[in-house]
């Protein structure tokens, strides 16, 4: 009950900061959309950073690491500490200079005017689409199973079916409500502030779990000696080759289009300065107490010696949820599932946002024109997508549930395979339209063929080759770009001379 | 030279984070981090010193144009 409670109050508070944001809101598209270009340093990093940290980051990484242990941090976080950031600098802040310099406001524009292409954008378009709703899914899941792990029992009379819990259903609901109402209200600009204050949130909380539950089992020694052995090293967890091909994953969040969305709204390329720097050290002090949580996981047992916290056979999804309902306070279980929920909803507000500004700009003004709709009627029809979109999404997270990690991975393959695409239209004067329609549908096609194979993310294990499918996607599409493009029509002068400037 | 410095870094970094010599030892750091776990943290830190260079020695000078250009206007 105590958790809930201050679940709600948390969710209030947000309301109220959506409240002031929208006072704020200068009523115009591009305000909506991209802050006005006026996103300084320590927002801009809080605002990327919370994006970048789902539940994926601390419900998922605390059911792997309890599952394969530490070889998690390894496989995914640090490889992030560095690849992130060389995304940042290596795609994000040409972006940010060409987006600048030419208006554009999502990615599609982008590509549209780099390939001279207004097709690819068709074609694009219910791609990104596509691999956002998994994103959204892992995020409106892992909210419900941390919910009804901390709430288990709090209100038997109500909630009969699940134990006494807040269902998932329920908790989805009311996140993606809450959520819808603060980026309705100011756009990106009142998401780039939600994050701000949700990053603090989830940082601290996490913190606070962290000494909590290892006070609770007798301190961090006790509680990392009591761990599985077997799951304090990589060996017998995961392969040389699975490890040395997780690091394609990172890329995802070159292709990602609410990060490039978030990099358009700075204020100036220094901006991304604290963001390059910061990101590693960032990820490290909300992975690693998350990773310790889930190896003590492994062998925690209740005060009384004998009975394991995580009964076997327990879904990786609500380990983090029963470690904290189970050893913390109410109080503190309750704080900590707000930081939880925090770091949930810091991802969701940018991917509504982006996938808003994508149908608003990309399909309909792309298609009927810019003065076929007012200012107003533009934010409207976003809107309006963004409900549809969270809609499907709500109903596709009543159907059978998934690992969030393993469902994580999926969307984030599928985003990095495309790396290739984006990589070639900055560096590569040569990508053509051609290539680019085919790394398009190279990359699309091979994720799909994989994801089938998989059982549609049901097989955790799936490899190709003993390598992870990311690799096999990222490669598809590399090869398209570049074998097609070789022999395709090169783009025309104007548009070389407009993304590239001539060496002096 | 930016250019030259930054893939230098991320080659060094990236064979480093290859960590074979620590996949088979369990041993507790200070009885509470297993070595695996506590070379990646330390890696983590290593690739925030790496970007601390690059943005303070190696930034590109097309932004800094850009900069210039963006002030001008």
């Amino acid at each position: 009950m105590t958790q809930a409670l201050i679940v709600v109050v948390y969710l209030i508070l947000l309301l109220v900061l959506g409240y002031i944001s929208s006072r704020l809101f200068r009523g115009n598209s591009n305000d909506y959309f991209v802050a006005s270009r006026s996103i300084g340093p320590l927002v801009l990093f809080m605002s990327i950073f919370g994006t970048t940290m789902t539940a994926f980051a601390m419900v998922g990484s605390t059911g792997e690491s309890y599952r394969v242990g530490i070889a998690t941090y390894g496989k995914v976080a640090s490889s992030s500490a560095l690849i992130h950031s060389a995304c940042f600098f290596l795609v994000g802040l040409p972006l940010w200079a060409l987006g600048k310099r030419n208006g554009f406001h999502t990615q599609i524009e982008f590509f549209r005017a780099r390939f001279e292409s207004s097709k690819l954008g068709y074609l694009l378009f219910p791609i990104l689409v596509g691999l956002i709703i998994p994103y959204l899914l892992v995020g409106l899941m892992g909210a419900g199973s941390v919910m009804q792990g901390v709430t288990r029992g709090a209100f038997p009379e109500i909630f009969t079916s699940t134990g006494g819990a807040v269902p998932p259903w329920l908790t989805m609901l009311v996140i993606s409500c809450v959520v819808l109402y603060y980026i309705f209200a100011g756009g990106v600009r009142s998401a780039a502030w939600a994050n701000t204050f949700q990053t603090c949130v989830f940082i601290v909380m996490g913190f606070i779990a962290f000494v909590t539950i290892s006070s609770k089992l007798g301190g961090m020694q006790a509680a990392s000696a009591m761990a599985d052995p077997g799951k304090a090293v990589r060996a017998g967890n995961l392969t040389e080759m699975q490890f040395l091909s997780y690091c394609f994953i990172p890329l995802s969040v070159g292709m990602f289009p609410h990060l490039f969305q978030n990099c358009l709204t700075a204020k100036s390329a220094k901006s991304f300065r604290l963001t390059l720097v910061a990101h590693p050290i960032a990820i490290m002090i909300t992975w690693i107490p998350c990773i310790l949580i889930g190896l003590w996981a492994t062998g925690a047992v209740m005060p009384d010696g004998v009975t394991p916290v995580i009964p076997e056979g327990t879904s990786p999804n609500a380990v983090l949820g029963m470690m904290v309902g189970k050893l913390a306070t109410p109080i503190i279980g309750g704080l900590v599932t707000a930081g939880i929920m925090a770091a949930i909803m810091s991802s969701l507000d940018s991917q509504f946002v982006a996938v808003g500004t994508m149908f608003t700009k990309d399909i309909v003004v792309h298609f009927f024109g810019i003065d076929r709709f007012s200012e107003k009627q533009k934010v409207l029809l976003a809107r309006g997508f963004i409900c549809t979109i969270v809609f499907v999404t709500y109903l596709f997270t009543l159907a059978e549930p998934r690992s969030v990690f393993s469902l994580g991975i999926w969307c984030f393959s599928g985003f990095a395979g495309l790396f290739p695409l984006v990589f070639a239209a900055i560096y590569w004067r040569k990508a053509t339209k051609a290539g680019a329609y085919a790394a398009v549908i190279g990359s699309a096609l091979s994720w799909f063929i994989l994801f089938r194979e998989s059982d549609y993310g049901a097989n955790g294990s799936y490899l190709v080759g003993g390598v992870m499918p990311v690799a096999v996607i990222f490669v598809a599409c590399a090869i398209c770009m570049v074998v097609v493009s070789l022999f395709t029509q090169a783009p025309s002068q104007d548009t070389l001379d407009k993304f590239f400037k001539k060496k002096a | 030279m930016s250019r030259g410095v930054v893939i230098t870094f991320m080659l060094v970094l990236f064979v480093l984070h290859q960590d074979f010599w620590f996949r088979d030892d369990a041993t507790l750091i200070l009885g509470i981090l297993p070595i695996g776990l506590a070379y990646h943290m330390a890696f983590t830190v290593l690739a925030a010193i790496a970007w601390l260079v690059i943005v303070r020695f190696a930034w590109p000078k097309y932004l800094v144009e850009e900069e210039n250009e963006g002030n001008e206007q």
